[in-house]
């Protein structure tokens, strides 16, 4: 890995112990204030599954970032990274209780913005809904769990001591479940710049374990997360955790653990092939704001005490952190690239070349736009974003959104299909025989778009010994990003057209 | 599981044993009184010596109960509500203690006509003591079972100043010499606070009720 290289992951680096630093309040806050843990223990205990839950269930939310907006170029993923680190920080010392994921979208939007890129409004709305939803759930479960909680220990009579020990072990164990959960999805916001960009190789150990790129950069930004906790958590809890989690040790467990459920939830992609596999809606895989899931929590727990402990103010006071981060990070995001673009000279984007092709167009008409205008430009290729965009803009007849729907389906995305070692791709969601042998068939075909890879697995059509579907069909939509990025080939062998 | 919570139960155990020593030491300070206005005066100096072998043992464990609270920092939300509950209800066995002792010392002429209102006040302060024990037993296992108790101790309070309002009228309306009357008030003076300080405990305990409840 070269010098540059590294500086540019650095501020990946540098995210990640922002991150360490403020979320350690979310895991172990209430039992580290509440003097029910020691500080260092809860520290090397969080440090350690941070590590374990980034490295190994990492993925899933990483693709919903990519798919928000893919920075492929490693000077704008540092930029990007930066701003969303030095927001973060700021708000820290600021005292606010903000939210990493939500700085990251606002850094992603300003690249967005600035590059020109289509922002995906469909893995925006997914992410907005979850920043409803993730708190109204952590607020359902803490209810429940207080409640379920209460009754059994008044039923069960248990003696005070007792409550205690049991309180101290259970605070232990969700705030390692809360710390792997945070690990998990949260890494996608410290490293998730950086997977399209990953500088690390496969590492074989054994015939059986492969230690891949990703899961090696991720392990790095777990790290980092880690130091973030060791080195600056224990200031944020005494410092913005004294203001929030004044509360019991045993409604600081309710919290914790409705919070790391929460959390796993919108992380677990086995949780989402089960859902799946039993014909169950699931839920989207999003890096969450552990900080939205424990003031959600905080607030369950004081309605099933009937409104006690709970502080409009200090909650007023959260809200408005929840605006800001987003809006200090794109504005930064914004200001830092054009910087980095015009005074350092480094390219923050990649040049992406744009192809409008049949197949592109049937793609977007699929998607409601009518495309009776541009059939003239069959055939014809861009060489950047803004030439597409201005020559779509110039026909007067495509809103903002229709045209990011072109700039997204046109662009140019060489993919090959591989069959060898397909069957494991997918990670715990394992591609079926009939899938794979399926995928033989088409080995070392080349796409161009992943649209045209999407007509070709739909026109493959598979049987078992039940019914018979396209292998598109058949393909979860975890399974298709999956496949799509492990077919897809690094710019240096980009066929030529 | 039995392991992880072994100190747990050695605290736990601790608690019980030293509620347990007030409790057992109001008996002793009733049987105590009764030896003595019986006259039987050797039985009254073994009890006397055992209720301060028992005022000692308590005092060691309440110290050992507290540095284990404090060093192993148990129940930190209550640990302040437990430490200054077990206190004050120390003070309840010093009190019942020095009373005994003060007999021994000071020797006391109960004329017959108060002997039995003096049994009986003693036997209402007792009864304050025991459900103070029992309130704060029900603090660590039943909350909703504290308020009985503390009724329970109002209730006997209340009896114990009216039962010490008329022996002290009884006295002072009786030919005994007035130092003879002033000395029978102290005496019904000390009984009555063994009541007053486990109302003052009860108090404390209410309001830690009061907190758990937040």
């Amino acid at each position: 890995m070269s010098a540059v290289t590294l500086f540019f992951i650095s501020s990946g680096i540098f995210l990640g112990w922002s991150l360490g630093a403020n979320h350690a309040v979310n895991v172990f806050g209430t039992a580290v204030m509440s003097k029910m843990v020691r500080y260092r223990v809860a520290a090397v205990v969080a440090g350690i599954f941070v590590v374990l839950g980034a490295v190994f269930g990492g993925a899933g939310t990483t693709r919903t970032i990519n798919q928000l907006g893919a920075v492929n170029a490693m000077a704008g993923s540092f930029t990007v990274s930066l701003a969303v680190g030095i927001a973060v920080a700021w708000m820290t010392k600021l005292k606010l209780p903000v939210s990493t994921s939500q700085a990251i979208v606002g850094g992603v939007i300003g690249w967005n913005l600035f590059t020109g890129s289509p922002t995906d409004g469909e893995a925006i709305m997914k992410i907005l809904g979850t920043w409803v939803t993730s708190p109204l759930l952590a607020a359902a479960f803490a209810f429940v769990l207080f409640k379920a909680i209460e009754w059994l220990v008044k039923r069960a009579r248990v003696h005070m001591l007792e409550v205690d020990a049991y309180t101290r072990t259970g605070l232990l164990v969700v705030g390692a479940l809360a710390s792997y959960t945070l690990g998990a999805n949260n890494i996608a916001n410290v490293m998730g710049l950086f997977v399209s960009a990953t500088p690390f190789n496969d590492i074989a150990v054994g015939s059986v374990l492969t230690f891949t790129g990703t899961q090696q950069l991720f392990l790095i930004g777990g790290v980092a997360i880690a130091v973030g906790i060791f080195t600056y958590g224990q200031h944020v809890m005494v410092t913005v955790g004294s203001d929030l989690y004044r509360i019991t040790p045993l409604s600081g467990f309710v919290v914790v653990l409705a919070e790391s459920i929460v959390l796993f939830l919108f992380s677990s992609v086995w949780l989402e092939g089960l859902l799946r596999s039993m014909h169950l809606p699931t839920l989207p895989l999003v890096p969450l704001s552990s900080t939205q899931a424990v003031i959600g929590a905080v607030v369950g727990v004081g309605l099933a005490k009937h409104g006690r402990g709970i502080n409009l103010q200090v909650l007023g006071k959260i809200a408005a952190g929840w605006v800001i981060a987003p809006i200090a990070a794109f504005l930064m995001a914004f200001v830092m690239l054009f910087f980095v673009q015009n005074v350092f000279e480094q390219p923050v984007i990649a040049d992406s070349q744009y192809n409008v092709t049949a197949s592109v167009l049937k793609a977007v008409a699929t998607e409601g736009v009518n495309i009776d205008e541009v059939k003239p430009l069959v055939g014809k290729n861009f060489s950047s974003a803004t030439q597409l965009r201005n020559t779509l803009e110039g026909l007067d007849r495509f809103s903002k959104a229709e045209v990011s729907v072109f700039l997204r389906l046109a662009k140019i995305d060489s993919l090959v299909v591989d069959s060898v070692g397909t069957a494991s791709v997918a990670g715990d969601q394992a591609l079926a025989p009939a899938q794979v042998r399926a995928l033989k068939r088409m080995h070392g075909k080349v796409f161009l778009h992943p649209c045209d890879m999407e007509f070709a697995f739909s026109a493959a059509v598979i049987r078992t010994d039940s019914s018979s579907s396209t292998l598109w069909e058949s393909l979860s939509p975890e399974q298709r990003i999956a496949l799509t990025d492990a077919f897809r080939v690094r710019s240096s062998i980009v066929p030529k057209m | 599981m039995a392991l992880l919570f072994k100190k747990t139960h050695l605290v736990e155990s601790q608690i019980d044993e030293y509620l347990d020593l007030i409790v057992q030491g109001g008996i002793v300070f009733k049987e105590g009184v009764r030896f003595y206005l019986e006259g039987r005066m050797e039985e009254f100096e073994e009890r006397l010596a055992i209720l301060r072998d028992m005022e000692n043992n308590a005092d060691t464990l309440r110290r050992t109960i507290e540095s284990q609270l404090y060093l192993r920092t148990l129940i930190p939300e209550s640990r302040g509500d437990v430490l200054g509950l077990l206190e004050s209800a120390d003070r309840v066995l010093n009190i019942i203690t020095d009373t005994l002792l003060e007999f021994s010392v000071e020797i006391p002429v109960i004329p017959a006509n108060v002997r039995r209102p003096f049994q009986d006040l003693i036997e209402f302060s007792i009864n304050c003591s025991d459900h103070t024990v029992g309130g704060i037993r029900a603090y660590f296992r039943n909350l909703e079972a504290v308020r009985d108790h503390i009724n329970k101790v109002q209730l006997y309070r209340r009896e114990t100043n009216r039962m010490a309002e008329n022996i002290k009228r009884t006295i002072f309306r009786s030919r005994m010499t007035l130092s003879k009357k002033i000395h029978v008030r102290y005496f019904s003076y000390h009984i009555e606070r063994i009541a007053e300080q486990s109302d003052d405990v009860c108090d404390r305990l209410a309001i830690a009720v009061i907190k758990k409840y937040e």
